[in-house]
């Protein structure tokens, strides 16, 4: 029957120029809007952890720079204890599974973006990625608890001397924040993988994937700047 | 509204556990935080009594201490460590869980979204997890009184190598000193997340309209302070790890060789206990400032409204608290004047030191001149930031004179640092807590507190903090060595009837405190209804459509921002004033 209703209220125009307008929109985060457009939702502007993320590296470099300068302030204590131990050999391996992690999770990321604009439907070859991710970033870890058996196998454990003090502190402050990229990449693959095969409408927002890959990308180099100083300082 | 609820950042809570207690709700993790500052305000009162009480009568049994502590105090006499023991949990439960979280935790979770036009926070599940993380911190430090042979006596400062050996180095300094370690290795994290949500918040969640420049001042004071506080807690972070392995995993990052303490020859060699004052006075420093910071925010914010009137320059002021949060990260050596660093060093802090003076001056003039002809409306808000700049300038002054390392020589350790440093954090900054208590109380329960009551509450304080920290100053150039649990010795004795002076003095400003904490109480309950405006302030916050404000703040409405805050003293059809949200345009100054 006609109706006297007036036409629903375009809500596209308000939807973009609100979440585009470079404030925010004020918090107003609908995964999907109601054009059902996924452009849209792929990658607002504005999106917190976008921002988020950024500060929390932050925080964490400050807090890698205070264990860097304690290192350099023991060095120069005065007492000479001050020895070198050998870095075990497994850590170049390590090295080489963290920055290939970080390959495969570039490969993944983008494929990921395609399966989220609706230009790929088959998840596999994302998830493929993102699994050698995973694994890649399970391998260092256990990596470093084999150097770790090393050093222990040379008799050298935390409080033996400064150096290996250092060593465990800085490779185990490491390990942890690389396990917490572990759980958020674990997150992301849970997130991608539950969505059915048929829809496209994911429960993950490319902005996650994006903060979870900076993060990720930052634990490597970062870990690259402690061999260094390992090397040059242990 | 359905549009509403599928935008929501979070769904509405039903059940009372989630609506109450694991909230993900800003406003009820702000009331959460401010709940956790008065217990913990409480208990480091007490504690403050119970060290005034024993300096001015060391050897009187203090009624019932026994029961805290057969060892510490046995027959209620507190033995000397005890009393240092007492000290250092008064002094870590004031700075981190009253002054970190009063002011800038709990006032500013609450109403930074509200100002800024946000539903909520911008990752309320890490802001929840921020409340919940402080909340174990400070069980874990609580539990110190309990348990082992007491808490810690090394000072919130926690000096190594006292701190880092165990329990050699005296009573509380095992398992004391490790939960004290723990606890606020567990409170670094929780601040933490809220900074990073404070910061993300503050950048992103703005509404239409709401520009950085037409955030209210003590939005800025919030956003600076987070700043700082993202860059210090992280450093504090890895000190207390290092301080915690020092005493549990025999490493030595603090402790040098051939310490004999107690007869015991300590099985560590090569560590650094300047290593630990560096750390810890770089996160130190830029500490104060965390707790005076969103007091300042928050005094200009509510001068402003009283005054119908917008500050000589606002602009100046938040310059001057970007000024000032850039330069306390280079002033940390001011703590270490006399910790045998080359003098040079101590003139390459002594300067940026003095050069902090220059933005909190600037700060002071702006709102004395602001003040000065201006129609200042009397409540207990305003009352509380006039006491707050007179704090302000009184502590700070004697900022001017320990900057400087040959006069801090004399002064340093004396309780010319401690009156110093209570003045500007103990009080002022408190006095901004109640000034934004007064003031925003209304819009958190929707009820006003009594005027009388507060006014009572004003006078008393501020007289009475003025009584016990002024001669603190007199007792510091006279010699009275700080962090003494009794004066016995021959200079120190004549100064024994200016303690009791001031013991009496605390006594009588903590009973004061009494007027207020039954304000709180009866007014949430029974206090008169609030109008909607009752300060007809401009803010976003009283734009809310309830107070206290709805679930996701403003009831679906998304907010379109038109003015800065300081549109008083215009002609508009709500009064003198116009509020961010109104469309209106300004008519001629009246």
């Amino acid at each position: 029957m006609a109706t006297t209703l007036p036409p629903p209220v375009q809500h596209e125009e308000e939807e973009r120029e609100r979440l585009h307008d470079g404030n925010g929109g004020g918090g107003f985060r609908g995964l999907v809007p109601e054009t059902g457009d996924l452009r849209a939702v792929a990658d607002p502007k504005g999106e917190p952890v976008r921002t988020g993320i950024w500060v929390g590296l932050a925080a964490i470099t400050m807090t890698f720079a205070a264990l860097t300068s304690a290192l350099y302030v023991r060095e120069g204590s005065g007492y000479s204890d001050w020895t070198h131990i050998t870095l075990p050999p497994v850590l170049l391996f390590n090295t080489l599974a963290l920055i290939a992690s970080s390959v495969t999770l570039e490969l993944a990321r983008h494929r990921v973006a395609d399966s989220m604009r609706g230009q790929q439907r088959d998840r596999a070859p994302a998830m493929l990625w993102l699994n050698a991710t995973l694994l890649l970033g399970l391998v260092f870890v256990a990596g470093q608890y084999v150097a770790w058996l090393q050093l222990r196998a040379q008799g050298l454990y935390l409080p033996t001397n400064p150096n290996s003090s250092f060593f465990y502190l800085l490779t185990g402050v490491h390990a942890v924040h690389v396990l917490g990229g572990l759980g958020g990449l674990t997150r992301v693959i849970v997130k991608f993988r539950s969505a059915a095969s048929s829809t496209l409408v994911l429960p993950l927002r490319r902005s996650t994937v994006d903060a979870t890959s900076y993060y990720w990308h930052f634990m490597g180099a970062l870990w690259v700047y402690l061999l260094f100083v390992l090397w040059l300082k242990l | 509204m359905s549009e509403a609820s599928a935008h929501a950042v979070h769904a509405a809570p039903t059940s009372f556990i989630r609506k109450y207690i694991f909230s993900l709700d800003h406003k009820i993790i702000g009331l959460q935080y401010f709940a956790l500052a008065l217990v913990a305000v409480i208990v480091g009162m007490v504690l403050s009594w119970l060290m005034r009480i024993h300096l001015i009568a060391p050897n009187w049994p203090i009624p019932g201490l026994q029961l805290l502590s057969k060892v510490g105090a046995p027959g209620g006499v507190m033995t000397p460590e005890y009393y240092l023991s007492l000290m250092t949990m008064h002094g870590t439960l004031m700075v981190f869980f009253v002054l970190t979280n009063a002011p800038f935790a709990a006032f500013g979770n609450y109403f930074l979204p509200i100002q800024i036009g946000a539903e909520d926070m911008a990752f309320p599940r890490f802001n929840m997890m921020s409340f919940w993380t402080t909340l174990v911190g400070f069980l874990v430090l609580i539990a110190a009184f309990f348990v082992g042979d007491g808490p810690p006596l090394s000072g919130w400062t926690a000096y190594a190598p006292l701190s880092a050996v165990g329990g050699d180095s005296g009573p509380g300094q095992a398992v004391g000193q490790t939960l004290w370690g723990l606890s606020i290795f567990i409170f670094c994290i929780g601040s933490l997340l809220g900074a990073l949500n404070f910061i993300s918040t503050t950048l992103d969640l703005r509404t239409k309209g709401m520009t950085l420049a037409r955030m209210p001042i003590v939005s800025w004071a919030w956003f600076i302070t987070s700043c700082i506080a993202l860059l210090a807690f992280a450093v504090l972070l890895p000190a207390c790890l290092l301080l915690v392995l020092d005493r549990i995993a025999g490493t030595s990052f603090f402790i040098p060789s051939g310490l004999n303490i107690s007869d015991h020859l300590q099985n560590h060699q090569g560590g650094s206990p300047l290593l630990w004052q560096h750390l810890f006075w770089f996160f130190g420093h830029p500490e104060v400032y965390i707790a005076i910071l969103p007091s300042i925010g928050i005094v200009s914010h509510i001068l402003i409204c009283n005054m119908r009137k917008n500050m000589l320059s606002h602009k100046v002021i938040i310059y001057c608290m970007m000024a000032i949060g850039f330069l306390s990260y280079m002033v940390w050596g001011h703590h270490m004047f006399l910790s045998g660093m080359n003098p040079f060093s101590a003139l390459v802090f002594s300067f940026p030191t003095l050069m902090i003076t220059i933005p909190a001056t600037i700060m002071t003039l702006i709102w004395l001149g602001s003040l000065y002809g201006s129609n200042l409306r009397i409540n207990s808000a305003s009352l509380f930031c006039l006491g707050f700049i007179s704090m302000f300038v009184s502590g700070g002054v004697s900022g001017f004179f320990l900057a400087q390392p040959t006069i801090d020589i004399y002064l340093h350790a004396t309780y010319f640092v401690v009156g110093h440093f209570h003045m500007v954090m103990g009080v002022a900054a408190i006095m901004g807590v109640f000034a934004a208590t007064y003031f925003w109380f209304p819009k958190m329960t929707g009820r006003m507190m009594n005027e009388t009551l507060g006014k009572w509450h004003f006078f008393l304080t501020l007289i009475g903090t003025y009584a016990i920290f002024m001669p603190f100053h007199y007792l510091g150039l006279a010699g009275n060595v700080r962090r003494y649990s009794a004066f016995t010795d021959d200079f120190l004795v004549p100064l024994v009837p200016v303690h009791k002076f001031i013991t009496y003095a605390a006594l009588f400003t903590g009973a004061a405190q009494l007027i207020f904490l039954a304000n709180l109480a009866y007014s949430r309950f029974k206090g008169p209804k609030a109008p909607e405006n009752p300060w007809q302030c401009t803010s976003l916050e009283w734009s809310t459509p309830s107070s206290p404000p709805p679930f996701d703040n403003f009831d679906g409405q998304h907010l379109v921002v038109y003015h800065d805050p300081y549109q008083y003293g215009v002609k508009s059809s709500t009064g003198d004033y116009l509020m961010q949200t109104s469309p209106e345009r300004a008519g001629e100054t009246p």
